[in-house]
């Protein structure tokens, strides 16, 4: 196996997150000579996080410039640790921030990049990438001649590497010195999208999708959105379920309709939204189209309550299909898991 | 925002996502089954990227919008019939693939220097929009190396928003982890925003942009250049349709009571 370079920033408190210990695992998985780049603000609390994790070489990129997450600033930390690495391959997490960042760096370096990889194996003594293509629609295998080939892998696709006994280790790490390079840029801040409080959770185990029959008309010929939303916000709080939405329920707010206000386009699941990995999903007065079901691709456990026996879940996108009205069983689940 | 802007939006089209789509592997490596027959539509993440340009642009007297895309040039022009009516732009056509399966990096070479023969863009005040994501590839990797190629160091992904400030600076919100928007602000163009939904209704299609853009459109398509993707170097070992079907049980005419037990007790197993 060719030489691996793993790149991994640290979170807000300095630590590494779920998702970089995730691409640690499959790193140590390849069986190459693995190297650990680090970059953030302070990277000593990362390194002694791992120290046990069986790298040949530490290197770090340290600095305040380098604690926020822009691209200016993390493609040259990114682009020094991969030269002064000299790795063929570089693997990192898929997150916004090295989503962000690496797909730069690799032109940089001359190499290639692929993204969203569900996997990096070997295959016939090379390492080859899973990833899916259309959306989630198929799903190739492919590998590349060029070096350094950078994969960003996707969170939530193995387990993460599960750390050394005991108390952090110390490692020893090679600081790699890199002059900040000039940026228009500052971060100034998060913001939570319109809505109240948090709704989604992509560690949950569960998804709540709400469909657009929330907002409709139901049998008394009456629209019923606040009973909607209070269901809603109350299975996602007793259930701690993450609240996916289809394209017609966080689109809606023009001429009049009714608006479920814990939606926002953060929430959509489907081609043009979010493909979140959960163990089990329940839709919700949703249809199930197919280009809302395509975000469904990494939920495994999928169950339905709509009106309509004959809505895109029941032809084999759902495991359970419950034709009954959502109102009426949302209503009871709810009571069941507040009891 | 005084100073007119120059808004250069990289976007292509994709089978329409109602389509059943079929790989098929031939000698130059996998494509879609009737791919040229396919339906196609404006990329998605890419076309809100147009009509977030087409709305600063007029807010901003003297400002231009320049759509460039590569794909077949047959496809295009069908596509460009309903886009042209969407939002004022002037076309810059490549002719190439549009498939998933070609490489970004060989796409982001030709879009860059597709953008390098604009006449009288003045790249340093560059505003470079485009989709996050295509909904081909779905790589995000494009767009950063396009901008790499111009020079562009100030980059954003997953944007649903920029607001312009009268001397020049601007906030972006990009998309970051669990449903969070990341604020920046950046005191000066150029720059990259690689946009995700934005905050506008696609725009109602408007006859009469569609025939001003249309002057400029056809022409563009006949002046396309030939910009062939090899993607040398990329070898598919499969690309695979999942097992979609599964086995659904339909439950009707149970009490509702009943169905919540059973919910309940499902979510509760491991
Ligand atoms: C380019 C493009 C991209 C798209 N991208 C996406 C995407 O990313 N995500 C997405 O979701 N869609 C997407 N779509 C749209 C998709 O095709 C559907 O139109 C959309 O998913 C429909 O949403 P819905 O099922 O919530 O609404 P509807 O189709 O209106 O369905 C509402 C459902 O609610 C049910 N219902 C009503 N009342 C009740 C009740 N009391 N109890 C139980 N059930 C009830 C009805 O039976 C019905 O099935 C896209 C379409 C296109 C063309």
């Amino acid at each position: 196996m060719e030489n691996i370079l793993l790149l991994a920033h640290t979170e807000a408190d300095g630590s590494l997150g779920k998702a970089g210990l995730e691409a640690l695992a499959t790193a140590l998985s390849l069986g190459g000579a693995l190297t650990v780049g680090l970059v953030g603000a302070a990277t000593n609390a990362a390194a002694g996080q791992i120290a046990g994790c069986g790298a040949v070489r530490f290197l770090a990129v340290t600095g305040d410039a380098f604690g926020q997450p822009r691209y200016a600033t993390d493609a040259a930390a990114a682009e020094a640790l991969c030269r002064a690495a000299d790795c063929q391959v570089v693997l990192a997490a898929g997150t916004s921030r090295w989503a962000r960042a690496l797909p730069g760096v690799a032109y940089r370096l001359g190499g290639r990049v692929d993204t969203h990889a569900t996997s990096l194996a070997m295959a016939a003594g090379a390492p080859a990438v899973t990833r899916w293509f259309y959306r989630q629609r198929m799903e190739a295998v492919l590998s590349r001649t060029q070096r350094p080939w950078v994969v960003l892998l996707d969170p939530g696709c193995v387990a993460p590497w599960p750390g050394t006994p005991g108390a952090p280790g110390t490692a020893t790490v090679e600081a790699v010195s890199v002059e900040p390079p000039a940026t228009r840029t500052t971060v100034t801040g998060y913001r939570a999208p319109k809505a109240d409080e948090q709704t989604i959770r992509p560690d949950a185990k569960m998804l709540l999708v709400a469909g657009a029959g929330w907002t409709k008309k139901q049998a008394d010929g009456a629209v019923h959105a606040t009973e909607a939303e209070q269901l809603i916000l109350g299975f996602l709080r007793q259930a701690q379920a993450s609240l996916g939405g289809s394209k017609s329920v966080v689109d809606q707010g023009g001429e009049g309709e009714a608006v479920l206000h814990c939606m926002t386009h953060m929430n959509q699941v489907g081609q043009t939204g979010s493909t979140p990995r959960h163990a089990k999903g329940l839709s919700t007065c949703c249809h199930g189209e197919e280009p809302h079901v395509v975000g469904w691709r990494f939920v495994n456990q999928r169950r339905a309550i709509n009106l309509d026996a004959g809505c895109g879940w029941a032809r084999g996108k759902a495991d359970v299909l419950y034709v009954a009205d959502a109102f009426e069983v949302m209503r009871r689940v709810n009571a069941l898991l507040g009891a | 925002m005084n100073t007119p802007l120059q808004i250069v939006v990289c976007g292509s089209f994709v089978p329409d996502p109602l389509q059943t789509l079929e790989p098929v592997t031939g000698p130059a490596g996998p494509s879609l089954k009737n791919e040229m027959m396919l339906p196609a539509v404006l990329d998605p993440w890419a076309g809100h990227a147009l009509f977030e340009a087409a709305n600063l642009a007029r807010n901003t007297p003297g400002s231009k919008v320049w759509l460039v895309s590569l794909g077949a040039k047959a496809k295009l022009q069908q596509v460009m019939m309903t886009v042209a009516q969407k939002a004022p732009f002037e076309l810059v056509a490549l002719d190439g693939p549009a498939s998933g399966f070609t490489d970004s990096f060989e796409t982001a070479a030709a879009l860059s220097s597709a953008i390098e023969g604009i006449a009288g863009l003045d790249r340093t005040r560059l505003l470079l929009f485009g989709g996050w994501e295509s909904a081909s590839r779905g790589a995000g990797s494009t767009m950063q190396m396009v901008a790499e190629r111009l020079g562009i160091t100030e980059q954003f992904q997953g944007v649903d928003q920029i607001l312009v400030s009268d001397d020049g600076s601007f906030e972006v919100l990009e998309r970051v982890e669990a449903g969070r928007h990341q604020v920046s602000v950046c005191t000066g163009l150029p720059a990259l925003l690689g946009w995700a939904t934005g905050n506008l209704p696609e725009p109602r299609n408007n006859p009469q942009v569609g025939m001003a853009n249309m002057r400029t459109v056809m022409p563009a398509l006949q002046r396309a250049k030939a910009a062939p993707i090899a993607s040398a170097g990329l070898a598919f070992a499969s690309v695979t349709l999942p097992k979609q079907q599964r086995q659904t049980r339909i439950v009707k005419d149970m009490p509702a009571e009943e169905i919540a037990r059973e919910i309940v007790a499902w979510m509760g197993e491991e």
